[in-house]
Formats: structure tokens, sequence, C-alpha cells
């Protein structure tokens, strides 16, 4: 029997292992999280009760990097001790790792208080905490909307929601036809009330640019921004705050995938039309292939399964997939990111979060014929060199700097020291 | 998640939290916003609040740089906060 693992157990990977599961492979489906569902189905996992049982489920495991096809687990809590090492050696993978927020930097983004999007939405939906009393939610995409509405239910007062675009580009991308094929209309317009009923303004054209506090955040400085995200001058606010919630759409988590030795196209694996990578036997589907959000992710992490099976992925899977993916680009386009957003920088700005480079190290490392190159720079400035391995920060040094960013982590997730010396291995 | 209360410590001090929540959760829920202090001495907590950002590490019962945001608290832990500030 063909033994397919799948790596991600959110919306990709569990639709991959049902669709593996179905054309006839033995399914071992493995998941940082003790339980599943990523972070999209939080707070949900005794809906994948039934199919995991059908599975080899194994939660709390960490794939701390791959050889080809090769997956090396550490299986315990996370970030422990003496968690054990195993090896697999599949006849296939399904990679579905998913992926984070994307912040772009602004003065005091750094200040405790301030946090992702995504961060408030765990906290708010997996764990009843609200981030703030007072909150102010900013960015851009879609995703600000469900997180108002998380941090609504758990009592937090929200002060607005910012979209940095413009109405006449969010309004154009929206296809309400497609919206309403997906059975988006009803959130959208469910979102809409929550908003109402709370009075809380959404604003279009309005950008945090700075943070402000002390020891913590204490002020959010708004500004109208312009198509291309430069500030208006003269139309700066100031809003007091206890939490800011910001999130400038997503960012694709390809380290595995750069590790088995698939190919990238501006962040994202290359797949295709089966969710194939270029690699023989690796697969990749979900949010590392193109942010996409949870319906784009299942239907290709079906036919994902599906072809990790060995079987020809139907008509309709694929038809569905690709319905998903034509919405999510239009998505896309009604969110992007002004190119004029690192107008917001000061020099004492910082950009790399772990080693605390400011922007204005790294315009003077640019600017220094003695450290040519992005591993120069690198190097002199450590940007990249902290605890995140560059996750946070890659990409918007590569913005700045010129040049692109890479995904290479061998060790692609913390592995002690101990646990690494350990000569026994687990089948 | 259930309601079952628990306690942990943070360097010393009792701290109460829910069953099932995570560290930073617990401390989050308990009115702390950071516990952990950069090179140059800033203070930082949760941030990216998935475990890719890697500002939310602590020790959890003497093993260090534990993302917060990833672990489960568990009764009777002991949290001691984290410094990377030289000389500190």
């Amino acid at each position: 029997m063909t033994h397919v693992v799948v790596i991600g157990a959110g919306p990709a990977g569990l639709a991959a292992a049902e669709h593996a599961l179905a054309a006839g492979a033995d399914v071992t489906v493995l998941d940082q999280a003790d339980v599943p569902g990523g972070q999209y189905h939080r707070g949900a996992s005794h809906r994948f009760e039934a199919l995991l049982s059908r599975c080899t489920w194994w939660p709390e495991s960490t794939v701390w990097a791959l050889e080809g096809r090769r997956v090396h687990v550490l299986r315990g809590p996370a970030d422990g001790t003496n968690r054990r090492r195993h090896t697999l050696d599949p006849d296939a993978l399904v990679l579905a790792t998913g992926a984070h927020d994307r912040v772009l930097p602004f003065p005091g983004w750094q200040l405790p208080g301030v946090f992702t999007a995504g961060a408030a939405q765990a906290l708010a939906k997996g764990e009843r905490v609200a981030v703030g009393r007072r909150v102010l939610v900013a960015g851009a995409g879609p995703f600000l909307l469900p997180v108002a509405e998380s941090l609504i239910d758990v009592g937090a007062e929200i002060v607005a929601v910012l979209e940095a675009n413009p109405a006449r580009t969010v309004l154009s991308g929206w296809s309400w036809r497609a919206a309403a094929h997906l059975g988006k209309m009803n959130e959208l317009v469910r979102y809409a009330g929550t908003l109402a009923r709370h009075r809380v303004p959404y604003r279009m054209g309005r950008a945090v640019i700075e943070a402000r506090g002390d020891d913590r955040v204490r002020e959010a400085v708004t500004a109208r921004v312009r198509a291309d995200w430069s500030v208006v001058p003269g139309t700066e606010e100031t809003h007091e705050i206890d939490a800011l919630c910001v999130g400038h759409g997503f960012a694709g988590q390809p380290e595995l995938a750069v590790a088995a030795g698939c190919a990238l196209d501006g962040g994202f694996v290359r797949v295709g039309d089966d969710q194939r990578t270029g690699v023989d036997g690796v697969f990749a589907a979900g949010e590392i292939t193109g942010i996409g959000g949870s319906a784009a992710a299942a239907a290709e992490g079906a036919v994902a399964g599906w072809a990790a099976a060995g079987r020809t992925p139907g008509r309709a899977l694929i038809r569905k997939r690709d319905h998903a993916r034509a919405f999510a680009r239009r998505l896309a386009a009604a969110h992007p990111i002004g190119a004029a957003w690192p107008g917001w920088l000061r020099e004492d700005t910082v950009v790399c979060r772990c080693e605390e480079t400011t922007y204005g190290d790294l315009m003077d490392a640019v600017a220094d014929p003695a450290t040519p190159g992005p591993h120069a720079l690198k190097l002199g400035t450590r940007a990249g060199l902290g605890p995140c391995q560059g996750r946070m920060c890659g990409a918007v040094v590569a913005e700045l700097c010129g040049g692109t960013e890479r995904h290479h982590r061998p060790i692609a997730q913390p592995i002690r020291l101990g646990e690494l010396a350990d000569p026994k291995e687990f089948p | 998640m259930n309601e079952l209360p628990i306690e942990i410590t943070v360097d010393g001090e009792t701290v109460t939290g829910l069953a099932g929540q995570t560290v930073a959760g617990v401390l989050l829920g308990a009115g702390r916003l950071s516990w952990r202090a950069t090179r140059s001495g800033a203070p930082r907590g949760v941030f990216c609040g998935i475990g890719a950002c890697f500002d939310c590490l602590l020790t959890v019962n003497g093993v260090a740089d534990v993302r917060a945001c990833r672990r489960r608290a568990a009764d009777g832990d002991e949290i001691r906060t984290q410094s990377r500030e030289e000389d500190a």
C-alpha cells in the first residue's frame, strides 16, 4: 500500500489526508500542535476525530529536517527536552505547512501590546483571551474582519478596523458573484452586521503609521494613505489604546519545501496541475503554494491527497480548486501592499525584531561598499540572524535592501543539542 | 478547552489560568504583556502568537527558550522570564 505522509493538519493537510485515504493509501498526519485544525479550525478539533482515527495521527510532532522525502520528526511538547526522534520514509509526501501573518514594520511595532492579527485571533478563538480592552485592528485584507469579530466576542472594545487600501481598490477587486458562489457572502454580511451592532467603524484608505508607548503600547497614530500607501500629510489621528493588532496579509512557511528541494516562485512553492512539486513524490497544498484562504487550501489538499496516493484527480476536484484559487486571486488584487509603505519608516525604526536592527543600520550597510551582497549585509547588521531566523523580517529586508528572500533553513525548527546528540531513533 | 482553573508561578509569583490555555494565554489573561528582554533590554511578549516570531520565549520548569504561545500550560509549571541583555 502507498504510504503518504502529510505534514500539517490545517485545512489543506486534512483534506489531503481524507482524499489520500479515499484513494486507498496508508496515511500518516503530523502536526506541531497537540490538536488538529491548524490556524483556521481553532477550537473545532473534535470535527476531525473520525478522519484521524483512520490515519496514523501524530500530534505534537515537529518536523525539524527533510532530506528529499525522508522526514525527521521530534515528538513531544513544544520546545521540550528529550523529545523522541523518528524518521519516516514515505512513498509520497504532502507538505501543508501553512502561513503566518505578514506585518510590515512601522515605528513602535516592537512594543508589547502590538500583536499580529493572527495572534489576536488565536488567543481569542483558541483560549478566550482578549489581547486588550481597547483595541485597534489595522492593516490590509479580509482577515481583519473575523479578527475584529473574535475580539468583540471575548469582550474587547474595537476602536476601528482600518484597511489601508482605498475603497475603489477594494471594491473593484471584490467579485460579489464569486463570493456568493463560494458561500462567502453570508460570512461578509455577518461581519458587517457585527461591526455595525458594536458601532465599530470600518475605514478604508487609512493605516497605522506609528505605535507609541514606553514599556508597552499606549497610543496608535493613524493617517490617511493614498493608493500606494504614501501618507497624506496633515491627516494624522492619535488613538488611545491598550492593544494594536496588525496584519498586511500572509507569508507562506516554505522551509520544509525548500529543504526537500522544491522550487519557489516569489516565496511560494511551485506546483503542477495535480499539486506535484518538481521533486519526485513531493506534493504541496494550501498557503505555501499561494495565499488563498481555507477553501482554496482544502481544495488543493484534496487534489494533492488523491495524486499523492498515485491516482489521477478527477475533473470535479480540479475545477473546484481552480474556482477557489480564482476567487483568492481576485481577493489578493483587492488588498495589495502599497509600494510606498517604507515612507512610514524612520532611521531608528526596528526592522529585524530579534536583533533590533534599525532601518538606519540597514541603509548605512547598503550604502557601505564594504558590505556588498545580502550575505555581508546580514553579517554586518545581524538582520535575520536572531531566533526567528528571518521569518519576520526576511521579505522586508530583501525589499528594502534589494535582493530576494531566502527560505533556506536546514534546521527547520529548533532541536536541542542533547536531542541531536542522542543516538536513539524510533521508527 | 474546559474551565478548570490551574496555577502556575512566574518568577515565583502565582498566576491563575484555565486548563487548556498556553503559557502565553495564561500570562496575557492575567494581565501580563511582556516577559522577555532583548539585547538592548527592551521588553517583549507575544507578537505572532503561532510560533513563528520567537518573541515570547521563556523558561518552563528549568528548560530555557520555550515558545510561550506554543506550550500548553500545566498546573504547577514554574515559569521564569528570560533576558538576552548583555551583562544581565
